[in-house]
């Protein structure tokens, strides 16, 4: 009972703040409530017994990418995107567009939830950190290597794209 | 418990907004934020079903695609500050270049 009202909470303070995300003029605004929707969404994952995701998150999403973000809001004059129009021409397409296929996947998912899902069940062991590192560098070992290479292509085309001269 | 189809249904809504984000909105920066609630709700499946099939892939997996939601936004984040100092402009629809 206790862990559905936490979800709820959870769930509600993410969807609330997304919408917000989307809907607010100012980009300031929008990255606060993109923090608020990622803390929520942490939440979630601590209550899935994801501790080592739920900290990442925190760490890397919430205190990494957002700084970033706000960063580069500051970077960039806004002013003068701020008195336009916020919305583009075809955003009542769009927004049609994209509620419908919202409601496939809404519809894909009420038809499932009948369906009893079975598996190959493992084991949540307390230690979430040392398993999750486990399984890393035991089972996906080439796409750690990928995802370091990734990072390091990431950091060389950040730094020129950000140059003064090109 | 909270059943797993609630947290399919959260990550639904929270995908759908962030599609509604990125073909609504006109500000570039809003734009990349709107993607990253895409890959948080993709998140949030992923450690769903791994705490329904009490396999910690799906941990494994979220925080490769943290990885790329960091990989992305340095780069998009670039691109936006390269192009604000050619252009000055952050709205998505002056960015045509290549219409005509």
């Amino acid at each position: 009972m206790l862990d559905l009202i936490f979800f709820y909470l959870f769930a509600a303070l993410a969807v609330v703040s997304a919408v917000l995300v989307v809907t607010r003029r100012n980009a300031v605004h929008s990255a606060i409530f993109l923090i608020t929707a990622l803390l929520a969404t942490a939440g979630i994952f601590l209550q899935l017994q994801a501790e080592f995701v739920f900290i990442v998150q925190i760490i890397l999403y919430v205190g990494g990418i957002m700084v970033l973000f706000v960063f580069v809001i500051m970077l960039v004059n806004l002013d003068v995107a701020l008195r336009q129009l916020q919305f583009n021409r075809g955003w009542l397409v769009g927004l049609v567009l994209a509620v419908a296929l919202g409601a496939q996947l809404a519809y894909a998912l009420f038809l499932g939830r009948t369906v009893q899902l079975t598996g190959a069940a493992g084991e949540l062991k307390a230690e979430n950190t040392e398993q999750v590192g486990q399984v890393l560098f035991q089972n996906y070992v080439l796409p750690f290597e990928i995802a370091s290479i990734l990072l390091l292509v990431a950091m060389i085309g950040a730094v020129v794209m950000a140059k003064k001269r090109l | 418990m909270v059943p797993t189809s609630h947290y399919l249904f959260l990550s639904l809504a929270l995908f759908t907004i962030g599609v509604i984000g990125v073909v609504t909105r006109r500000n570039v920066i809003i734009i990349l934020m709107s993607i990253e609630l895409i890959l948080n709700a993709v998140n949030i499946n992923l450690v769903a079903f791994a705490h329904l099939w009490k396999q910690v892939s799906g941990q494994v997996f979220a925080i490769f695609i943290i990885t790329d939601a960091a990989a992305e936004a340095a780069v998009g984040l670039g691109i936006i500050i390269a192009f604000f100092r050619n252009r000055e402009t952050v709205l998505a629809d002056e960015m045509d270049l290549l219409k005509w």
